[in-house]
Parts: structure tokens; sequence; C-alpha cells
């Protein structure tokens, strides 16, 4: 009689996770790459590649209109990864969950109907200082749309929120925070933030970019109204991402694009809205990238994510440490809670120059203000150089990186 | 000597190297001998905006001939300002219109005038072949 063996957490192969990745066998240069840009865009799993080709291969059609089998097909396939998303935020319905084509699309889309639904003369709405382009032109405009005024949050020396001037006031209607800073890595508090400013009556929007690839994010947890993310810097393909909304809120918010598949009924005079969330998915889909997205997710769901997120950990203590032994060399970024990300000035090397020499050795990090040029002038430099990690690098490669920052300063001083 | 010939001269020069460190040595070493650009000429208006590196570049019209100085503020992007500037410097302005950059490709350096906007390179080019049309004779 054979007894069933109890199930044991596999331990974390990064071996048997860069296998799956047909990219990381790649020369570049003539040399293997080694690929720091996971900021920028991660790299894609085989099973996602193949996800969306299998669907232009055996199921290509448009969704919510035909009656014939494949339309059928590819609308449970996009439903399907619907689901897929609203599990793995934890977003109550389906519904909420709003697919776009990447987090600059969500913010915007935030940031006009918000706009519209919210905003009077006078009113104030309030981000941080580490936000990314994204997250600031976006209000900018709305500001000036509805003549509010935008303030943010001042950030501390360790790359944080210096929330004791937090700039809330009773004008303030709109908080509008990223999750995890894409220069610096700093894992926010927004939890804690989204609380105060519920206290006081303020809708609170979350750029989750960062945040979906190395974190567990729990929407009813954090208590955001919305929360936006991409799916191509979390091993999902470009052009796909989400809008999660409280479904309260969505139910009011005005639309943002008009088209097919948004409208209930039509007349020249006037429109009526679909339900919820197609209201706010006007024209064709992307399908390809949604199933993309949603097989994503299930490939990142594969792995303990305690176990991926150590692996993460290790990678930036190995790659901080031996940063910090070269002479001159300052981190942007020191807050306790980072993800895999290390951003980093020399003294009298341009980051442009030390980005090529790396690119030269095969490595590929960020080079420049990683559009978020308020922070720059925060710590008063014109740019940075950014390593950003994911799942699938290893200490290995970061030793390859150090060595190569060390040749690249030789060669620049 | 005329453009093309100097260009050719790059391209022996660059050919000397045989791997990727001795030419971005080399390289370097071009920006760090380039002359400097007169403090007074390195304005916003001289400025040409990269996403990440900076160039300044100021013309001047001598003897019918164009007259280029130039800058960067990073050093990789400053050695290849010190090769356009050799090889277009005070040439007739019909000279430098009608020059190819093909001799960038041939040692090895295409990247760095992609379209990509990180080094403002190719926007300098852009620039050097419009104060070149501004120095052109009028018909």
């Amino acid at each position: 009689m054979r007894t069933k063996a109890a199930p044991v957490a596999r331990p974390y192969d990064v071996e048997e996770v860069r296998a799956q990745f047909p990219i990381l066998k790649e020369l570049v240069h003539g040399r293997p790459l080694v690929y720091f840009d996971n900021a920028a865009t991660s790299q894609k799993p085989r099973r996602v590649i193949k996800a969306e080709s299998a669907y232009y291969a055996t199921i290509n059609a448009n969704v919510h209109r035909g009656v014939h089998t494949l339309s059928t097909k590819a609308t449970e396939a996009q439903e399907a990864a619907r689901e897929t998303v609203r599990k793995h935020i934890h977003a109550e319905h389906a519904r909420e969950v709003v697919f776009t084509s990447g987090t600059t699309a969500g913010i915007n889309l935030a940031a006009s109907s918000l706009g519209q639904l919210l905003l009077q003369p006078g009113d104030e709405v309030v981000i941080s200082g580490m936000e990314h382009h994204s997250n600031i032109v976006p209000w900018q405009l709305a500001c000036e749309r509805h003549g509010a005024t935008l303030k943010a949050i001042p950030i501390t020396d360790t790359g944080e929120w210096d929330l004791k001037k937090a700039p809330f006031s009773d004008r303030t209607r709109i908080l509008a925070i990223g999750h995890v800073s894409n220069t610096l890595g700093t894992i926010n508090p927004v939890k804690k933030l989204i609380a105060e400013a519920k206290k006081r009556g303020i809708t609170t929007v979350v750029d989750g970019a960062q945040a979906l690839a190395h974190l567990a994010v729990d929407v009813q947890a954090l208590g955001c109204d919305l929360y936006a993310f991409s799916g191509h810097k979390a091993y999902g393909p470009t052009g796909i991402g989400v809008l999660y909304g409280r479904e309260g809120l969505l139910d009011r918010m005005p639309p943002w694009q008009g088209g097919g598949e948004m409208i209930d009924t039509v007349t020249l005079e006037k429109s009526t809205w679909a339900r919820l969330p197609f209201k706010f998915e006007a024209g064709t889909p992307n399908i390809a990238g949604i199933i993309g997205l949603g097989e994503a997710i299930r490939w990142m769901e594969d792995y303990d994510k305690t176990a991926m997120a150590q692996h993460e950990q290790a990678l930036l203590e190995h790659a901080t440490q031996g940063l910090l032994a070269i002479d001159g060399l300052r981190i942007l970024g020191t807050a306790k809670e980072k993800v895999g990300v290390a951003s980093f000035v020399i003294d009298g090397v341009h980051h442009y120059d030390l980005g090529v020499l790396l690119d030269q050795q095969g490595i590929a990090v960020r080079t420049g203000h990683h559009c978020t040029q308020p922070l720059m002038d925060r710590f008063g430099v014109s740019g940075t150089t950014r390593a950003s990690f994911a799942c699938f690098n290893t200490i290995a490669e970061v030793d390859a990186m150090v060595a190569a920052v060390k040749k690249g300063v030789k060669m620049l001083r | 000597m005329t453009i093309e010939q100097a260009q050719q001269e790059v391209v022996d020069e660059f050919a000397l190297f045989s791997d990727w460190q001795d030419r971005y040595e080399h390289l370097i070493g071009l920006g760090k001998d380039l002359p400097l650009i007169a403090p007074a000429h390195k304005t916003e208006d001289n400025l040409v905006r990269g996403c990440q590196s900076r160039v300044w570049l100021h013309a001047k019209q001598e003897n019918n001939l164009v007259h280029f100085t130039a800058d960067s503020d990073a050093m990789i992007t400053k050695g290849i300002v010190a090769l356009l500037v050799r090889v277009y410097n005070d040439r007739p302005p019909q000279e430098i219109l009608s020059a190819s950059t093909a001799f960038i490709d041939r040692i090895g350096l295409r990247e760095h005038l992609s379209p990509n906007r990180a080094n403002g390179l190719s926007a300098m080019l852009d620039q050097m072949k419009r104060y070149a049309l501004a120095y052109s004779p009028r018909p």
C-alpha cells in the first residue's frame, strides 16, 4: 500500500525559473544577456508567449458580439482572464476589473473621469514627490481643466513619504499615490495613508505598476477606490493593463472614451452606457493581451510568492553591498522596505556613459531620470543608473554587474 | 581633405581597435581632447536636448565655411561629438548638406545615432545640417 506524501513546498529554484524565459539565452555584444531593467518591463515566460500566439492561432474572433463559436470561445477566454485578475488582486467582483492598455491609460481614465465627477474650482489633488510622470501629468491636466490645485507629499532623504507634511486640507478630493517607487524601489505605506484619506472622505487612486510582480496585492485590504497596473511589468504582454475600481464608485464615474462595446443604446441625440466593466472598455479590447495577462498571473501563482520575494531581496542585498564598495558610489533610496531596485549615482561618472559601457558588457540597466524628474530635482541629480531585479535573476549576474560597473568607472575616470 | 576623406580617416583609425574596450577608451580620449566651446556659447539656445546627455553646439560662418564648436556633459557622447566636429568642421555648407553619416555605422557606433533621443546626437547632426542650410549661398 502506498501512502500519500504530504505536499512539500518546493524550494525556490532560480535555474528552473530561468529555463522558462527564452530571451535569457540571447547574447548581447557577444555576451550572455544580464537583464536588470525589469522595472521598465519584465521578460516573459514561454507560457505567456504561447498563450498569446495560441489565441491568434486557434480562437481569434471579436468578443461579446458574435454568436459564432470562435467569438464565444474568445469571450470565454477573455472573461476567464478577468476572473483570474479578480482573484489575484482580491477584488469583490469581476465587473470591478476594467481592462486598459496599461497603467498610464488607467490613470488617465481615473483622472479624467474622477476630475469630472469630483473636482470643483479651488479643490485639491494630492500626489507624492516620487510619482512617475504617469501619475503626475494626468492629474495636472485634470486640475487645469477644473481649476483645482495639485499638491505633493514631500520625500525624505531615505526616499520615503514625509507623512507629517502630507498636504491634506478640507479641499482635498483625490489622493493618487504609487504603491512602489519605480526609481527608488521604496514600498510605500499605502494602506496607512489610504486609511487616513478615507477618514477625510478623499477618493484614493493607487499606481500599482511596480507592485504586482513583487508584492501580494489585495485591493480590499488596501481599501483603495481605484488601483491601476500594467501586464508587461509582471511577466505579461505589453499593451494590456487593469484599472480596478470599487463598484460603487465606478457606477458613479462618467465614461472616459466613447465607442462600441461601452454603450447600451445609441440614438443620434443621446446614448446610454453599458453595465460595468464595459462602460469603460470602448472599442475592441486587446484580447490576446488580456489572455496573456491571465496566463502571466497564473504563472506567478504557481510559485510561492514569499520565496520569490526572498530571492529578489537576496539579490538586492547582494547588489547593495557590492555597489557600495565602489568609491564615490551613492545609492538613492535607502528605505527599509524596498523591492529589488538599486538606483545609484557615482561621483564624476555620467549615467549615460555608464549605461553604454554596461551594455557593451551585456548588461541591461536603465539610466536617466526614469520618468521621475521631480524626484531627481529633490535629490539634486540629473539621473541615476538603475538595476531592477526580477525572479529570474541570479547572484552571479549581480556579481557580473558589479564587476562591469567597476570596469566602466575605471574607463571613465 | 574632403568630408569623405576625413570620414575614411576616422574609419581607418578605429580599425586599429579589435575590442570594444579599446574602441570606447579611444572615444573617451577624443572627447577629452575636444576643444571646449567658449563658455559664452554654452547657452540654452545652443543646447541640443537629449533625454539623458546634453549637447551644446555653436556654429558660425568664416570665409564661406561653417565653423563648429561643441560640448557634452557625458564623455562618450562628447567623443562622438568630437568625431562629428572633426569631420564636418570648416567645410562649405553644400558639402555638409550632401555628406552621409555612414562612417558612424562603419566604426560600430551606430547605436549612438539611433533616434531613441537618449543622447541628443541625432538631433545634433540635424542641427549641424540646419546651420549648413542657413549658411548656404542664396541662389
